[in-house]
């Protein structure tokens, strides 16, 4: 196997007298897709904040080609290559769709300016399926069309590891299967993908593997059919009487 | 309209503009001056508070800082001294302020800047009593109406220009999106805290030089002058009628103004501060968007509707 992307271990984060992250440890391999589980509260959005660096964790460690990157800064997490959306859609509001994208040029890796980031903006905007949109204000966007340009304004930092948070939560059933080929295509670039989902079908279609959670602790890891069918799993969602 | 133009158009107006104390006699300069101080002073507010949306009061704490330091240098050294001095010194205050301030959002920035500003006159005049023991200095130094007239052109060309090459920049593109969404900003890779104290760096700067170039207009200043708060408010409303996501929006908001404070306090000079207050409750109801945001939108409405 070769060495992980992604490494957290034993990550701990506490809001007061609750534990919202207990000593959690899972890793990603280069172009794997995982999927990150659990009840509403469990503490999956907070993983990503801690890996992302919005949230700074109490203990454990989070490495990123070996790096440690748990006390970093957002913008130094971003700008190594961590992209994410967010679990409610953030689009900026007084630039237009392609201005959007270029907030995520402008700053990161390989950071692009002037021409060329107005380009790239376009191509990515095509890429998500917003070509032709590059003057529209966000506010003419649909639900799903703002999700695809905050998708886009993450693939401009041309990430190694992107963070979704719910990306296609609320999506009718044409929508969905839209976005799941869309995320599809992205592990096809090469992209490691950490996702948060509630989504059975696209967890089946999309995850190698999946962690899940339950009261900040991990519960179950493996592949999703196996995992899905857990005792432990079953009870997390769905109460005692059904597992 | 290209690029080429504007520039020609805009030489053109401050070549015009610069001919007025040849030809204006002492009132109508008076007037000049106190219109080219506050376009300098809103549009350097704009420059920071436009794109953040971080509302500050602070404008005359640097106002102030630069009139008072030019008070205190007066006769002591060359005035192209005074002013480095001056700049350096809100520039310092600046960085520190800043620096320790920006985490602060929203209502927490308003109140705080508000602060600060009482703060330093309050430093200031506990200065001037126990340690130099006289309140208030007077300013003698040769520098006659038209050169501070033409100082503050100078530095309105100035705010101006670093507005115009900011907006183009990365960092103009960095402050938009603080503005929008700061969680958004960290994470597509701006180090907010840099961009932020940047921009309000540079506004102070301007804001502290032009607080110098005025010094020389009282002969006799006091902290209670040199720091009264009504310039930040003034400087506010100013703004916010003209409109801060334009560059030049401010301007709009200067020009009525001014004339309107300049007939109240002729007029009204007990009932001022009530009038002002009135003026700033209308403006913020009735046009939120600023006088360039409204006619925007009336010219994109008929546009739609055509």
């Amino acid at each position: 196997m070769s060495a992980p992307l992604l490494e957290v271990a034993g990550l701990t984060r506490r809001f007061g007298g609750l534990v919202a992250v207990d000593d959690i440890s899972l890793s990603l391999q280069p172009g794997e897709i995982m999927g990150l589980l659990g009840p509403n509260g469990s503490g999956k959005s907070t993983v990503l904040n801690l890996i992302s660096g919005a949230l700074r964790p109490d203990h454990g460690s989070v490495r990123l080609n070996g790096h440690e990157i748990g006390a970093a800064a957002p913008h130094r997490i971003a700008r190594l290559g961590v992209a994410r959306t967010f679990q409610l859609v953030r689009v900026l509001g007084s630039l237009n769709c392609r201005e959007n994208v270029l907030a995520g040029l402008a700053f990161g890796r390989d950071a692009l300016w002037g021409h060329p980031a107005q380009q790239r903006a376009d191509e990515l905007l095509a890429r998500v399926g917003l070509a032709g949109r590059a003057n529209t204000a966000t506010a003419e966007l649909t639900y799903i069309d703002q999700k695809r340009l905050e998708l886009a304004r993450a693939l401009a930092l041309d990430p190694r590891l992107l963070l979704l948070d719910e990306w296609l939560a609320g999506l009718n059933p044409t929508e969905l299967q839209d976005g799941i080929a869309l995320v599809r295509s992205l592990r096809g670039e090469g992209l490691t993908i950490l996702l948060v989902e509630h989504v059975m079908d696209a967890i089946r279609s999309l995850c190698d593997r999946c962690v899940v959670m339950n009261a900040g602790r991990k519960i179950a890891e493996g592949a999703p059919d196996a995992v899905l069918a857990e005792a432990e799993v079953i009870r997390a969602y769905l109460g005692d009487d059904d597992a | 309209m290209k690029p080429a133009f504007l520039l020609a158009a805009a030489t053109v107006a401050v070549a015009v503009l610069a001919t007025v104390p040849l030809y204006a006699n002492g009132y109508q300069l008076s007037l000049a001056i106190t219109l080219m101080n506050y376009t300098v002073l809103a549009t350097a507010w704009t420059l920071f508070s436009g794109p953040t949306r971080y509302v500050s009061l602070a404008t005359v704490a640097f106002f102030g800082i630069g009139a008072y330091t030019a008070a205190v240098l007066a006769e002591r050294m060359a005035w192209p001294w005074i002013l480095l001095i001056a700049l350096a010194v809100g520039l310092a205050v600046a960085l520190i302020v800043g620096l320790s301030t920006l985490r602060l959002s929203g209502v927490y920035f308003v109140i705080f800047t508000f602060g600060l500003a009482e703060l330093i006159r309050q430093i200031v005049t506990w200065y001037e009593v126990n340690v130099t023991r006289t309140l208030g200095r007077y300013i003698f130094v040769g520098i006659d109406p038209a050169d501070i007239y033409w100082q503050l052109l100078g530095l309105a060309v100035l705010v101006f220009a670093a507005g115009i090459v900011i907006r183009r920049s990365r960092l103009g593109l960095a402050l938009r999106v603080i503005g929008d969404d700061e969680t958004v900003a960290r994470h597509v890779g701006i180090n907010t805290t840099i961009a932020k104290v940047a921009l309000f760096a540079l506004s102070a700067a301007f804001m502290t030089l032009c607080g110098a170039v005025m010094a020389p207009r009282w002969t006799y200043i006091d902290p209670a002058i040199a720091f009264s708060p009504v310039v930040s408010f003034q400087v506010l409303i100013m703004a916010l009628l003209g409109g801060v996501h334009r560059l030049y929006g401010p301007l709009f908001g200067v020009v009525p103004l001014v004339l309107l404070f300049e007939f109240l306090l002729a007029r009204f000079p007990n009932h001022f501060s009530i009038l002002v207050g009135l003026a700033f409750m209308l403006i913020v109801y009735a046009i939120p968007q600023g006088i360039v945001g409204f006619v925007e939108r009336m010219v994109r409405r008929k546009g739609e509707a055509a």
